[in-house]
């Protein structure tokens, strides 16, 4: 066939039928501002052409059941719970897939609609392994309590006796049971159509379709990123964190160990959900009271690491550009067509800040190391990028380094009997402390990671209700930290905290300056990807911390700093493609990339469920948290400048924080044998 | 196999070549539009869709690029007349597609060829490189000029659904091939996006002979409703099964008389999805409006054990579920052990009672065709042959 005749149109992207085609349709139909009346159970509105019949209805508040229908997830329309009648149609129609293009008249509870519910909810618990009693999610199940709403007193066509699937327990951060699954396929459009990784799928068909890893292998052996977010979408108890609360009770029953607890900022945004609270209830101080009536010895704020990672990878950060314009002036004294060309190397000055040196290559931008799920990400499919990830640890891992040197030292407690335990928001972190080369104490510098739905349960069974603790603070010595530590649970909080400190640095000047109450608020917001340049008008005297590595700050007068912040491994990917093609992105110097939507604040270990208002009103809690503290920026902690001046006293980046403090990422590729 | 004696008289033998498409180029797209309409042609797939219709409502689309998709993927039960299109009249079902491109303003046509029929393959690519050399594919077809329209075979894999004109787009898009959401409809969101009329074999070889003959001609034969002829692929208990053309309306008994299957216990029409027909009904007629069919009918001699009938196309169904939706994905089995309950004497009349309302269910709230027509054959059998049934139930 000749070639002009050959197929057009847009190339399409993963799983259509997953992807709903329908939502790019209502999309279009929807930006037409068309309106359009319907009536619902007898009652009329006018929605906007293409809005579906779900979100209809919601409006009217009328309830529909859903399952396989997730706000955050393009549309499935396949577990069919949601089915109504629309006039004049033979068959009814699933409400939230059913865009509405003409006067629809649609009846939500007819006999016809009751008796399919039902049935779709016999046919499903015949199909599960209902063990509510032992399950995780018991009490907090969408099948569970939709069964509850309908009504099924008996197992109408029977019920699975036995398990049918061997539970994968491979994962160091999930679980997965597919003897729970209702085949709703959340996970796979979470896992494919919002992150873009692509683990799950399901296979077969028939009754013998299942959701399965490439090859029904382990989820330990293929590209999961650990990032948990198909749990937080998981109706039911089949996809779960890898619960470690058992052995963190046994360390704290143990009498011989000192068991101590660092507490993510995301985690305290979240957990009041738990307890029945509306979303966005911090629970900060009441939390460190809880912990310690668990039994904790101490209570530490993972925020100082925050301001700690701050410090190194702000500095890092300096010294790759640096390292840059070192090479671009040596380029430019040995280049003669440098003077030949003026241009060009006007294009490759520091007033033109581009310090991207194609030559001479220092990796810029360099990427934030603070999320282990887009660590993860970037070791798998984007292994030759890996030079540009900053070489810091989280700050999870910093801190239980500190805790097994400085802190052991300080207290005279042997490391070998610190237990640490690390209260995070994310399932990923799971598999961050147990990776191979994080002990450089010696010892494992994070024992056990805990998310907060599992710190929610065992706060439960000391029988204690978390929002009405009395308050307590943070133990000594690492204190209280700065509100720049805890806007790290918030997308672009990484980046404003590291402008926060990298302006002040530079400058010498305060950047409220530049930002109102320093907020700054460009790299603020959920946009999935965002820009921003920050211009170094002029420049200060180097602070005492960092003087050793820099005499002044004259190369970067004039310069711009371009930063970038990107949420999910899916924006995360649409920015690493336009760096590989050279676009706006690979000018950028400094990239925060989370791989959860939100930043940890929607991470893999928060409660469940999770949507946009409910991330938003987290965030809220997280920003306010920022605005109540005094100290606000990294620099200025007083516990952090103290352990520089007595533990790692050769400077940020020197050996010992290079021994502790930093790290080195392994290629893995996105072949699997 | 089609019987000697019938294959003569087909009337895609008397079609001149080329005749249909010559006189739709002749006027502007609309006329030859009119003119199926006029014809009242449904769709020979099974759904009976008026072709006009959709054909117009691509018209209507807003879209640079058309798709026309000829689907041939015949995996109904009891179905092989697309075969013996695709083998003996290929230049037809060509330029039924042609003509469809010239109607929807298309560019590029694809054949969705049944997994199975790859031996076909071949055979369609020799006739595709002679149409390109007659100037009947390619660039300004017939001297028209910016007439330009080729035609490309793809291979499904053997799954059923895969017929089913959404799944079937998925799998040419290299997808898993499942049923997607309707709406929106392929006439606006098709391939890769893209507004696309998707056909059945045979309806492409009848616009052909409606535009060549007439749509006069083809609208006289037939029932106001359901107007023309039709293949038929007969099989089961009779003398002489294989492909036949009868005009739409012919009763169950005039053509269980034409094919030797006299004293038939019942009949399935429109393959596993369709209705089985009892005895006592015969002179019902095979009519959109009546019985349904995109062409098969399976013949039950009074030896046949009617459960078995149902067992066995349950079976058929729950095998090729794509296991996307609950209704046909869990139903479908439920009514299987149903079906072996009632085999062994098991099933209360109360539960059978469960059961046929659980069918009721998967006709009501299944995703796509598949799953609304799998209870079909067990509701019909149930129904009709009660005495054979209530007979093994336990209490
Ligand atoms: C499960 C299922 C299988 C189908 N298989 C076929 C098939 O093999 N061939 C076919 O032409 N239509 C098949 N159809 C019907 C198509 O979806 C579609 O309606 C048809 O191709 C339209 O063509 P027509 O209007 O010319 O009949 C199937 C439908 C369903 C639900
Ligand atoms: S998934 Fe839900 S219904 Fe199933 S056992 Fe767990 S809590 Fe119960
Ligand atoms: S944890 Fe993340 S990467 Fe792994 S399967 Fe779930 S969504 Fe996919
Ligand atoms: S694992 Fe959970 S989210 Fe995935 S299909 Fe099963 S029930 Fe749905
Ligand atoms: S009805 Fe059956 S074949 Fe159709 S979408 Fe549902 S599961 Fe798939
Ligand atoms: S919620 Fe609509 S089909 Fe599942």
């Amino acid at each position: 066939m000749s070639d002009e005749l050959l197929p057009h149109g847009h190339p399409t992207r993963a799983p259509a039928s997953q992807r709903g085609r329908t939502a790019e349709v209502l999309e279009h139909a929807k930006a037409l501002g068309k309106q359009i009346e319907v009536t619902i159970d007898g009652r009329a509105i006018t929605v906007p052409l293409g809005t579906t019949i779900l979100e209809s209805a919601q409006q009217l508040g009328i309830r529909i059941p859903t399952l396989c229908y997730h706000q955050d997830l393009c549309l499935a329309g396949v577990c069919r719970i949601c089915v109504v009648e629309v006039e004049g149609q033979r068959a009814l129609q699933a409400s939230c897939s059913y865009p509405i293009t003409a006067p629809i008249h649609v009846k939500t509870h007819t006999p016809a609609v009751r008796k399919a519910r039902r049935h779709i909810l016999d046919l499903m618990l015949a199909n599960h392994y209902g063990e509510c009693y032992t399950c995780n999610r018991n009490g907090n199940c969408e099948l569970q309590s939709l069964a509850e709403e309908y009504g099924v007193d008996y197992f109408r066509f029977g019920r699975m006796e036995k398990p049918r699937y061997e539970i994968d327990l491979s994962s160091h951060a999930l679980v997965r049971d597919m003897n729970k699954c209702v085949l709703c396929r959340r996970c796979v459009r979470t896992c494919i159509d919002l992150q873009e990784v692509g683990v799950l799928e399901a296979i077969d068909r028939g009754n013998r379709i299942k959701i399965a890893t490439f090859g029904d292998k382990p989820l330990s052996d293929v590209v999961c990123i650990n990032c948990g977010q198909c749990i937080n979408r998981c109706p039911t108890g089949a996809l779960r964190a890898n619960d470690n609360t058992d052995e963190v009770w046994q360390a704290i029953d143990d009498p011989t160990k000192h068991v101590v607890i660092q507490t993510a900022p995301s985690p305290r945004a979240g957990i009041g959900e738990c307890f029945g609270l509306p979303p966005g209830q911090p629970m900060t101080f009441r939390m460190n009271t809880a912990l310690r009536y668990c039994g904790f010895d101490k209570v530490f704020d993972t925020n100082f690491a925050a301001d700690l990672t701050i410090i190194e990878e702000g500095t890092e950060l300096l010294l790759r550009l640096k390292a840059a314009m070192a090479n671009d002036e040596c380029r430019m004294m040995n280049d003669e067509s440098a003077l030949q060309h003026p241009e060009r190397s006007q294009s490759q000055s520091i007033h033109n800040s581009s310090f991207i040196n194609h030559n001479f290559p220092v990796p810029l931008p360099q990427f934030t190391s603070c999320s282990p799920g887009w660590v993860k990400f970037a070791e798998h499919f984007y292994p030759e990028y890996l030079d540009h990830v900053s070489t810091c640890k989280s700050p999870q891992q910093m801190f239980g380094a500190l805790l097994k040197t400085f802190y052991a030292e300080k207290t005279g407690v042997n490391p070998r009997d610190i237990v640490t335990v690390a209260l995070m928001p994310c399932s990923a972190k799971k598999f961050e402390c147990n990776r191979p080369e994080m002990c450089a104490s010696g010892y494992k510098d994070i024992d056990y990671g805990l998310t907060t739905r599992e710190l929610a349960k065992m706060i439960r069974e000391v029988g204690v209700d978390l929002p009405n603790m009395p308050k307590s603070d943070f133990d000594d010595p690492f204190g209280t930290a700065t509100g720049s530590g805890v806007i790290f649970g918030v997308t672009g909080g990484v980046m404003e905290s590291a402008i926060r400190t990298v302006f002040e640095l530079v400058t010498g000047k305060k950047v409220e300056n530049l930002f109102d109450h320093a907020e700054v608020v460009p790299v603020r917001g959920f946009e999935g990807i965002r820009y921003a340049e920050l211009p170094i008008v002029e420049v200060g005297p180097v602070p005492a911390i960092i003087s050793h590595l820099f005499k002044d700050w004259n190369w970067l007068k004039g310069a711009t700093l371009k930063v970038a912040v990107a949420h999910g491994t899916a924006n995360a990917k649409r920015v690493m493609e336009d760096i590989k093609a050279g676009g706006k992105f690979s000018e950028c110097h400094f990239i925060e990339f989370m791989a959860c939507p939100g930043g940890c604040l929607g991470g893999g270990g928060q409660p469940i469920p999770t949507s946009p208002e409910i991330r938003a009103a987290r965030a809220k809690a997280i920003y306010d948290e920022d605005r109540s503290y005094t100290i606000r920026k990294s620099h200025e902690n007083p516990a952090l400048l103290q352990v520089y001046a007595d533990f790692l006293t050769d400077g940020p980046c020197g050996h010992r924080s290079h021994k502790l403090l930093h790290t080195h990422y392994t290629p893995r590729g996105k072949y699997i044998a | 196999m089609i019987a000697e004696t019938t294959h003569g008289s087909l009337t895609f033998c008397s079609i001149e070549p080329d005749s249909g498409l010559g006189s739709a180029l002749e006027r502007p797209p609309a006329d030859a539009l009119g003119r199926i309409e006029a014809s009242g042609l449904r769709g020979r797939g099974g759904a009976g869709f008026p072709t006009s219709l959709k054909w117009e409502l691509a018209i209507k689309s807003p879209g640079e690029y058309k798709y026309v998709i000829c689907n041939a993927d015949e995996g109904e039960p009891g179905t092989f007349k697309d075969r013996v299109i695709l083998s003996d009249f290929a230049d037809l079902v060509f330029e039924g597609m042609t003509i469809g491109a010239f109607v929807i303003g298309a560019k590029h046509g694809i054949v969705y060829l049944r997994g199975e029929y790859a031996y076909l393959r071949s055979h369609l690519e020799n006739v595709l490189r002679r149409r390109r050399a007659q100037n009947l594919l390619g660039k300004n077809i017939h001297g028209l000029e910016g007439f330009d329209f080729d035609v490309e075979i793809r291979m499904g894999a053997g799954a059923y659904v895969c017929g089913e004109e959404t799944a079937l787009i998925e799998s040419l898009e290299g997808q898993r091939g499942e049923p997607r959401n309707r709406p929106p409809f392929p006439i606006d969101t098709g391939y890769l996006g893209n507004p696309t009329i998707v056909n059945n074999v045979e309806t492409f070889a009848w616009v052909v002979c409606i535009l060549a003959k007439g749509a006069k001609w083809f609208n006289s034969i037939g029932t106001k409703k359901s107007t023309g002829l039709k293949l038929f692929s007969v099989s089961g208990d009779c003398s002489q099964p294989g492909v036949y053309e009868f005009p739409m309306g012919i009763t169950v008994a005039e053509l269980l008389k034409e094919v030797g299957g006299e004293g038939a216990k019942a009949v399935q029409v429109g393959g596993a999805a369709g209705q089985c027909v009892p005895a006592a009904q015969f002179e019902r007629t095979i009519a959109y409006e009546d019985v349904p069919t995109g062409g098969s009918v399976i013949v039950f001699g009074p030896g046949r054990d009617m459960l078995r009938v149902a067992e066995n196309f349950l079976e058929f169904f729950a095998d090729e579920s794509c296991g996307q939706c609950t209704p046909c994905r869990e139903g479908t089995p439920k009514l299987i052990e149903g079906v072996k309950m009632l085999q062994q004497g098991r099933c209360s009349m109360q539960y059978l009672h469960e059961l046929c309302s659980l069918g009721e269910t998967m006709q009501a709230a299944s995703k796509c065709g598949l799953g609304q027509m799998a209870p079909n054959a067990f509701l019909s059998i149930v129904e009709h042959f009660q005495d054979e049934i209530l007979g093994r139930i336990g209490r």
